[in-house]
């Protein structure tokens, strides 16, 4: 990057390190999305070879799409709000730097060691231990550089972006440590320290948590920040952005239990996960009332502002998504919803239409500032992008609904005799229109990507000196 | 000593669950109520003055909370408290119901078998030739084939590499009533040892041999040579004409029906593995999984599959 870009009070270069990998490892985590999906509808696609294998794949996908292009979107936008918000450069610009480095080294040794079938088989939480330490070194490294930068700072008030990134930063060290807590058995495997129902209840309060923290709090630190920005107008309301705040970290740690219904756990952990899962709602819509009000009196900048309508349709997917979360996790709701597709297509509707699409819209707001610029370089293939993101998101979660419930009744479908109506494999079968369908919305979303690395490369590549600017007035 | 997840826990972590869980929730709910008034008034456009404090240029105004959104809240506060008074959850408290899982499922399972056993009850007594013939019971036992036993042996029953194909008259265990439900009752061990110690150019002289007993494209000078081998070491399982015994599962040579037949593979290699490393067959038994009036319906439906060749 020339030093000409550089900003005279705030570290930019790991900001726009992360906000391009962000883009790079975006391509690369929903292509690898495609490939499966296409796996599912042609099962020879995985070409016989236990590399490209679905159950290689896909862990390999999942770590991609979650820790590498979100976790990338998570450090790069952190850096800059934090930067921004305190008016003050980062705590340490070599640990920023480590930061960035030990992240992606942490992703290529998941794209090296996840198609060779090393696993621990934990969800989410698949690499071995020795990667799992250098992530632990990473992370705590992040927590220092932004918690000291807060420390550092020259404003008053922390803003509330802040408090969504920093307990996202604080609880996944927790979790991913907790979780990882492994016995090293060779230099590539380890057996978790806790046993049986302990061992699955500690991965779904990770899992679960990984959701709410990295997934949910993390983004909304996010929105926080770039719906205003982008909007121009004051957040909704400091107190319901307090409530809300206090009440989703405080009860997300209880929902983990609601992916073990009818398992082994005891009823009455089954029973708190569920309930805590329904109480967690209204927090929830708390982040997405405050960011769609935040528009009143702006609405009319829709008609013109791509980007906008990114961050506003996130927030209409996060409402949607997290409205869902608490119903599948009622127990009549999930006996029929469990192991279908249809927490699949939950999955993405979170993950596309909430935490890609805030993403995207951020990026969008973000990247031309990083660069000097004060606009990307075509709104229109904004507005392309956009369009191509929403129906693929709309595809792939509509196709997974009517999946996921037609596999729910068909499993429990009796003949009047009391035998099944319907073999496995039927079910399978009756599934194939709809992987079709989700294989098309997974092929709209890669094109929308790709497009957009064309938009970033144009505008990174004509990209003018950054202006010399004035630090921001103080509150 | 109370197990931790055990669904009877020890005072202690009983009273701490109720005490967390408890407190949470009271939580929540304060810091619902604590922030509920504002003495701010709206202006024309409905907004209430910022705070004061702006973050790199973001204002933020200080609305009330939206009522709805405070009742929802509220709502889902009160359903979870009513829950976990009708349903466990709060430790050791069972809950007003007395609902758990096993006690669901054990309804269920017995609500299943009231109305369902009659209807196999009324085939238990019916000899399996004859049950094999009655089109309405055929219908139940094709159903419960295809959810139980298709898995190996193929929705259309004709088997696959390692897993015997039932539609035709070849029965490693013998095609009777008898040998089938002796076969889904007790299940099979089906046991070929390896012969590699023979050497490779016995290996080779066997292969010959038993490629001839189908009548199948061989080397007759092998063969030959074969044959007295096969005589004191095969024979004894196989009989001395290759064509087997049901009583100890070992199939039948002469019929040129290959059940490790790999797709691919010529008849003559799968020969040379079988010799070289041996085989082992494994039918579980199925009584423990669909009880004994499945189990006779099944029977007659393997039965009933040389009618449909």
């Amino acid at each position: 990057m020339s030093t000409a870009l550089e900003h005279p009070t705030y570290n930019y270069k790991v900001v726009r390190q992360f906000a391009i990998m962000t883009v790079v490892w975006g391509i690369i985590g929903m292509t690898l999305g495609v490939i499966l999906a296409a796996q599912l509808v042609w099962p020879e696609l995985n070409l016989g070879l236990p590399w490209t294998s679905f159950g290689r794949l896909r862990p390999l996908h999942t770590n991609a799409v979650i820790f590498a292009f979100g976790g990338s979107a998570l450090f790069a936008t952190s850096y800059y709000v934090v930067q921004r918000t305190c008016q003050t450069r980062l705590f340490s610009d070599k640990l920023a730097a480590f930061t960035f480095w030990g992240w992606q080294a942490v992703i290529v040794s998941a794209v090296v060691s996840l198609p060779l079938g090393y696993t621990t088989t934990k969800e989410y939480a698949e690499l071995e231990w020795p990667i799992n330490i250098l992530i632990a070194i990473v992370w705590v490294t992040y927590a220092l550089v932004f918690l000291m930068t807060i420390k550092q700072r020259k404003t008053s008030h922390i803003y509330v972006a802040n408090w969504f990134f920093a307990a996202f930063i604080l609880t996944v060290a927790v979790l991913h440590i907790v979780n990882n807590a492994a016995i090293p058995v060779t230099p590539m495997f380890s057996t978790s320290i806790y046993a049986g129902t302990i061992d699955a209840m500690v991965q779904w309060w990770y899992g679960h948590n990984a959701v709410g923290f990295f997934l949910t709090a993390g983004f909304l630190g996010m929105m926080y920040y770039f719906v205003p920005k982008q909007a121009e107008r004051p957040v909704y309301s400091y107190r319901l952005s307090i409530v809300h705040f206090w009440a989703l970290i405080m009860v997300y740690m209880w929902a983990g239990p609601h992916h073990l219904h009818y398992t082994a756990l005891p009823n009455w952990a089954q029973s708190l996960g569920m309930v805590m899962s329904i109480i967690l709602l209204a927090p929830s819509w708390g982040g997405m009332i405050n960011g769609m009000m935040t528009l009143s009196g702006a609405w009319h900048k829709l008609r013109t502002d791509p980007t906008l309508r990114f961050l506003v349709v996130a927030l209409s997917f996060y409402g949607m998504s997290t409205f869902e979360g608490p119903m599948m996790a009622i127990k009549t709701v999930n006996a029929l919803s469990h192991y279908t597709d249809w927490t699949i297509g939950h999955v993405h509707s979170g993950a596309l239409g909430w935490v890609a699409m805030i993403t995207i819209g951020s990026m969008y707001h973000l990247i031309p500032r990083l660069f000097g610029r004060t606009e990307m370089h075509s709104v229109n293939l904004i507005a392309v992008h956009f369009w191509l993101a929403t129906i693929g998101t709309v595809l792939y979660i509509a196709s997974m609904w009517v999946n996921g419930i037609l596999q729910g009744l068909m499993w429990r479908a009796i003949n009047a005799d009391g035998t099944l109506m319907y073999t496995f494999v039927e079910a399978v079968e009756a599934s194939a229109p709809g992987y079709f369908v989700r294989l098309i919305g997974g092929l709209f979303w890669v094109t929308g990507m790709l497009i957009m690395a064309y938009n970033v490369y144009q505008t990174v590549k004509r990209s003018e000196a950054v202006s010399q600017q004035p630090m921001p007035q103080a509150a | 000593m109370n197990n931790l997840w055990g669904d009877s826990l020890p005072g202690f972590w009983s009273a701490w669950i109720i005490v967390i869980t408890l407190g949470t929730i009271a939580l929540s709910a304060w810091l619902l109520f604590a922030n509920r008034r504002t003495d701010k008034q709206p202006d024309a456009e409905g907004n209430v003055e910022t705070t004061g404090h702006a973050a790199d240029g973001i204002e933020e105004y200080d609305n009330a909370l939206p009522k709805w959104w405070f009742q929802l809240f509220v709502g889902t506060v009160i359903f979870s408290l009513g829950y976990l008074v009708l349903y466990p959850g709060l430790g050791n408290f069972a809950g007003v119901l007395g609902w758990s899982q096993e006690g669901q499922w054990e309804e269920e399972v017995a609500r299943a078998e009231e109305r369902f056993t009659p209807i196999f009850a009324q085939y238990q007594e019916v000899p399996i030739p004859e049950l094999a013939k009655d089109a309405d019971a055929m219908q139940v036992a094709e159903r419960i084939y295809l959810n139980n036993c298709a898995v190996c042996h193929g929705s259309n029953a004709q088997g696959g590499y390692g897993f015997p194909n039932l539609t035709d008259d070849d029965w490693l265990y013998g095609g009777e009533p008898d040998n089938i439900m002796m076969t889904l009752n007790n299940g099979r061990n089906g046991l070929m040892p390896a012969w590699q110690q023979l050497g490779e150019e016995n290996i080779e002289n066997l292969t010959q041999y038993v490629l001839s007993l189908s009548e199948l494209e061989h080397d007759a000078e092998r063969a030959e040579q074969g044959e007295s081998t096969f005589m004191s070491v095969c024979a004894a399982c196989h009989t001395p004409q290759g064509t087997g015994n049901i009583a100890l599962g070992a199939p039948n040579l002469t019929n040129d029906i290959w059940l490790y037949l790999a797709q691919g593979q010529t008849v003559a290699d799968s020969i040379r593995q079988t010799l070289r490393n041996g085989r082992n067959g494994h039918m579980p038994s199925q009584t423990a999984y669909i009880g004994e009036e499945r189990v006779h319906l099944v029977a007659a439906y393997v039965y009933s599959l040389r009618f449909s060749n």
